[in-house]
């Protein structure tokens, strides 16, 4: 979606229109309702939204992690070009560890609690490529030392419990880095962590990136963590993604309403003591009923009667690469007449603080 | 944080409660028919006296022939008669009677003192639970007949002169006893979870008793996970109170037949020749305890705490 | 960070609480070790003010919040408030001062019991201590309800899961607020919203706090969100005390090197930060078990020399209303390197 991905031969994965609903007893929850992005090997996206925006099910549609029952998908994951999303258990296992892999946010609950680290790691070796278990022994304490664990071979004969959160972490990057795959997508990676873990954690995930030439795909709820190691960042609303571009675009002219409010309502630190936020009104819509228009529009300070009616297209404009959805977007003529207008109007201006 | 936004999402968590209203108001057909089931049985054995059935001493010998062949069913008689003329829908209805009375009588007793006893251990912790969980695996420790055996036999005899207590009462009171330990411990593994959880904490920072905490903030809470394994139970107390019969200590058929002792009694004297005598019994059992278990599900999912996800 | 002394402590006739000595400890299992959660700690708040707690997970502050509470009571040291040293109460008459401090929790979904309704969640305190007629406690749950953004007619007799994540943390503000307390510890109250509904909180405690006249004691993980709501911070290392400060001047020039690197460890958003250009703290905050000697995060600090191990320091003033407790602390603008080749000599 940048020029130099137009200039390389082909992304190595492809999104196109990826849609993932799920069967309720309340009805079909749009949890990602039309998604599109493409990734080059060496890249990494930042996928950025609040919990429900359906950042965690998208990730886990690509990797195939979504139960079979109640599940309606649609859409196409071309994955080296070859089409993925519709792919059975047994095409998917052989992508997985090999092609793809994945650092979840709880490193407790990703790794097994009864099995050495050690162990966790081999065992994907063995399985996915085969190998003898002296060679794959030695795979893993390279493997160790290289996600910056001291004293590695201590630590492949303990089990996750007498490690730290960010050591847990670390292994759960080794095994997701041990058969070597091209796209490694980290869901809420550091989420559980604390700061100064985090940023070593994130460290971490950068180098190793650029050491193995990896596709990464960050999803993340933290505009702060993308922001200086995302080539490129989506950010997404209900289930759909409201703006796309590269990260420096992104912050330099940002275009969606929605991402203005999801970066002004963050405290910041160079803000005095006391700054009153400028919070978001209300809550994202139920997937189930979203609303007819845009779905951000009933939250959206700048929005009008078109807003409510007509769902805005995900289309480039001014800037190539830059896409958002919006009929009033921040920075233009347009957008500065709707903010005004309803500021007149006295509409609720949601994004100035609510009160 | 203006009111105007906290209000309007809620239409539509409004409608998405009425449909989870609307959901859990059915029954179901599985309900109905559990429901239906349990509300003739237990209303023919309230009022069984007065039912139009004979008495379950009355013998009608002349029917029964001279081999022991009872017909499995005469006019007058739904259900047929035993090898000793009794008729088999009014041993059935007097049976459920006897039965109900003492499972629900003994499963009562285990929640009220094995809920206490467990909420309490639960709740103080240190020496209260030491000494309440130690209680418990003693019981525990005690095969489950032996020990209704051995308290039946206590029980009776401490009570054979003052006559205080009927032998309904006996069993009510040892099968109580042998289902208050499992219960109790129930309670204590539910209450420790809950009692973890900050409501608690917010409620003694409020300046609440422990009183209190314990019975309106935890106990309801604890209430669910023993009230299923309570329905459990009652099946378990019905087949128990037959094995007892079966031993000689329970209630004697001769003076009043119940489930238990029925199924007890016919499984060793009839099942070959006139196995639905054994299967009439066997069945009220299996339909009582199914229809526990059906509507206790229900009525779980409708009282089951529901909690948002963030 | 030693954090020993209270150098940084106010006259107590001008607070509303004042702790010193703070220590719990908790006993591991039962052998004989104990989790020194929280040392020494000392700290006071005046009327009206807010104080900011903050530290990464384990070092002490949400401990710190409770023993405050006396949930449980420290192992020892004073906590002031008004004329009564809360640890030296016990039974009722801690009780009774109960409806004076409260507390709002992090999980808002935990901190309401599932099967009461939220009326009767609110009005919990007004009922254990009879305050008012039964109408006035119900129209003062209509009017905490208005306060905090929810409907009363609408959703006085719901239960807590037909609301939000955000809407449950509005019922425990109402809730604690309920008994009209001087003073109330609020204990990672955002971390687990999103960020637009954390703002909407933020905003509201502020809004509370103005209302009611309340005091407050903010812990929280996040700096950012520290420093916007607070009128003093101290920041916790292990258990112990780091730096406290007001908010601008503490985090414009931190003096002390964990706070510093807690500062440069914030992902910040904005793309022209390399994170790669900024300080990393190495490895992770050592057991509570058996902490370092002396300073307790000479481990992990870059400018640590001898003198840490051996000497614990002790709270010094350093600027107008800053005190760092550390032997080789920053000057105003120094920034921490990732250099430590001087000191190891």
């Amino acid at each position: 979606m940048t020029d130099t991905m137009a200039a390389s031969s082909e992304p190595l994965i492809a999104l196109r229109d990826v849609t993932t609903y799920f069967k309720t007893p309340r009805g079909l929850v749009r949890a990602v309702d039309g998604v599109s992005f493409s990734l080059e090997r060496g890249k990494t996206l930042g996928i950025v939204g609040e919990s429900g925006c359906g950042k965690s099910v998208l990730s886990k549609s690509i990797m195939g992690l979504l139960p079979k029952r109640n599940v309606v998908r649609g859409g196409s994951i071309k994955f080296e070009g070859r089409e993925v999303g519709q792919a059975g258990a047994n095409e998917l296992r052989e992508l997985w560890g090999n092609q793809m892999a994945m650092v979840f946010q709880d490193p407790m609950t990703a790794l097994n609690p009864v099995m050495r680290v050690g162990n966790q790691i081999t065992e994907s070796l063995i399985h996915n490529l085969d190998v003898s278990k002296d060679f794959a022994q030695e795979t893993a304490l390279q493997l160790l030392t290289s996600v910056g664990i001291p004293e590695p071979s201590r630590r492949l004969r303990q089990y996750p419990f007498e490690l730290s959160g960010g050591m847990r972490q670390r292994v759960m990057i080794a095994i997701a880095l041990a058969c070597g795959p091209k796209l490694l997508f980290a869901d809420e990676p550091t989420t559980a962590l604390d700061v100064t873990v985090q940023a070593q954690i994130l460290d971490l995930l950068d180098a190793q990136q650029a050491e193995r030439f990896m596709a990464m795909i960050l999803v993340t709820h933290d505009l702060g963590v993308v922001a200086g190691r995302a080539d490129d960042i989506m950010v997404m609303y209900a289930g759909q993604a409201v703006e796309k571009a590269p990260t420096r675009t992104l912050f330099a002219q940002m275009r969606h309403p929605y991402t203005e409010a999801l970066l002004k309502s963050i405290p910041k630190l160079d803000q005095a003591s006391h700054t009153r936020l400028d919070a978001i009104g209300g809550r994202p819509p139920d997937l189930v009923h979203p609303p007819t228009g845009c779905r951000f529009a009933p939250r959206c300070p700048y929005a009008q009667d078109r807003c409510l009616q007509e769902a805005p297209p995900l289309v480039s404009h001014d800037t190539p690469g830059h896409e958002f959805a919006c009929w009033y977007p921040v920075g233009t003529p347009e957008g500065a007449e709707a903010l005004a207008k309803n500021q007149a109007a006295g509409i609720a201006a949601t994004v100035s603080g609510g009160n | 944080m203006s009111v105007s936004g906290a209000i309007a999402p809620n239409i539509q968590l409004g409608a998405k409660i009425k449909v989870e209203k609307e959901k859990r108001k059915r029954l179901g057909i599985t309900g109905t028919i559990s429901a239906v089931w349990l509300a003739l049985i237990g209303l023919s054995a309230l009022l069984a006296p007065w039912l139009p059935i004979p008495s379950p001493k009355q013998a009608y010998i002349d029917l029964v022939q001279p081999d022991g062949n009872a017909p499995f069913s005469t006019s007058g008689h739904v259900l047929g008669l035993d090898g000793g003329g009794h008729d088999m829908l009014a041993q059935t209805i007097h049976g459920a009677r006897v039965s109900l009375q003492i499972a629900f009588g003994a499963v009562m007793f285990g929640m009220v003192v094995g809920g206490f006893l467990g909420l309490s251990a639960g709740f103080f912790k240190g020496k209260v639970d030491r000494f309440i969980s130690t209680l418990f695996d003693i019981f525990l420790a005690v095969p489950a007949l032996i020990l209704a055996m051995s308290l039946v036999a206590f029980l009776s005899g401490s009570s054979a002169q003052s006559g205080f207590l009927s032998i309904e009462r006996i069993m009510m009171l040892a099968l109580g006893i042998v289902a208050t330990p499992p219960l109790g411990r129930i309670a204590r593994a539910s209450t420790l979870t809950w009692s973890e959880r900050e409501f608690v904490m917010a409620a003694r920072a409020q300046g609440a008793k422990n009183f209190k905490i314990m019975f309106i903030e935890i106990l309801p809470n604890v209430l669910p996970a023993m009230m299923s394994i309570a329905l459990l139970s009652v099946g378990v107390v019905v087949v128990a109170e037959g094995g007892l019969s079966l031993l000689g200590v329970g209630v004697n058929f001769t003076d009043k037949p119940s489930w238990g002792n029925m199924i007890a009694l016919y499984a060793q004297t009839d099942l070959q020749l006139h196995p639905w005598l054994v299967f009439t019994p066997i069945i009220a059992v299996f339909l009582t305890v199914l229809s526990l278990n059906n509507l206790g599900d229900i009525i779980r999912a409708r009282f089951d705490a529901k909690e948002t996800t963030l | 960070m030693a954090g020993t002394g209270t150098a940084h402590l106010r006259e107590p006739g001008e607070t509303l609480l004042r702790v010193e000595n703070l220590v719990v400890e908790f006993p591991v299992g039962r052998s004989g070790l104990k989790v020194n959660a929280v040392t020494n700690i000392s700290l006071d708040v005046r009327e009206g003010e807010t104080l900011g707690l903050v530290g990464e997970s384990g070092c002490g502050k949400s401990t710190t919040g409770k023993a405050i509470m006396q949930l449980p009571a420290p192992t020892s040291g004073k906590v002031l408030f008004g004329e009564h040293d809360l640890a030296a109460l016990k039974g009722e008459e801690l009780r009774v001062m109960r409806p004076r401090l409260q507390m709002i929790f992090q999980d808002p979904i935990s901190s309401l019991n599932p099967r009461r309704k939220v009326e009767d969640i609110i009005a919990e305190g007004l009922n254990i201590w009879n305050i008012g007629t039964e109408a006035e406690r119900d129209a003062k749950v209509n009017e905490l309800m208005e306060a905090v953004g929810l409907d009363p007619e609408l959703q006085r007799g719901k239960r807590p899961h037909q609301f939000s994540g955000g809407q449950c943390q509005r019922i425990s503000i109402a809730r604690a607020v309920a008994t009209d307390p001087k003073l109330i510890i609020c204990d990672e109250p955002v971390s687990a919203l999103d960020v637009s509904v954390q703002a909407q909180i933020l905003n509201l405690l502020e809004d509370m706090k103005a209302r009611y006249g309340l005091t407050l004691i903010f812990i929280a993980h996040d700096l950012a969100v520290v420093k916007n709501v607070s009128d003093r911070v101290v920041v916790m290392y292990l258990g112990k005390m780091c730096e406290v400060g007001g908010p601008d001047d503490l985090y414009a020039n931190p003096r002390h090197p964990y706070t510093a690197a807690l500062l440069s460890a914030i992902p910040v958003a904005d793309p022209s930060v390399k994170p790669s250009e900024r300080m990393t703290l190495g490895g992770e905050i050592p057991s509570p078990v058996s902490p370092p000697s002396g300073c307790r995060f000479r481990t992990r600090c870059p400018r640590a020399q001898e003198r840490c191990a051996s000497e614990e320091p002790q709270m010094q003033q350093i600027a107008e209303d800053h005190f760092v407790a550390c032997h080789f602390p920053l000057n105003p603008g120094e920034t921490l390197t990732n250099s430590t080749e001087a000191f190891t000599a």
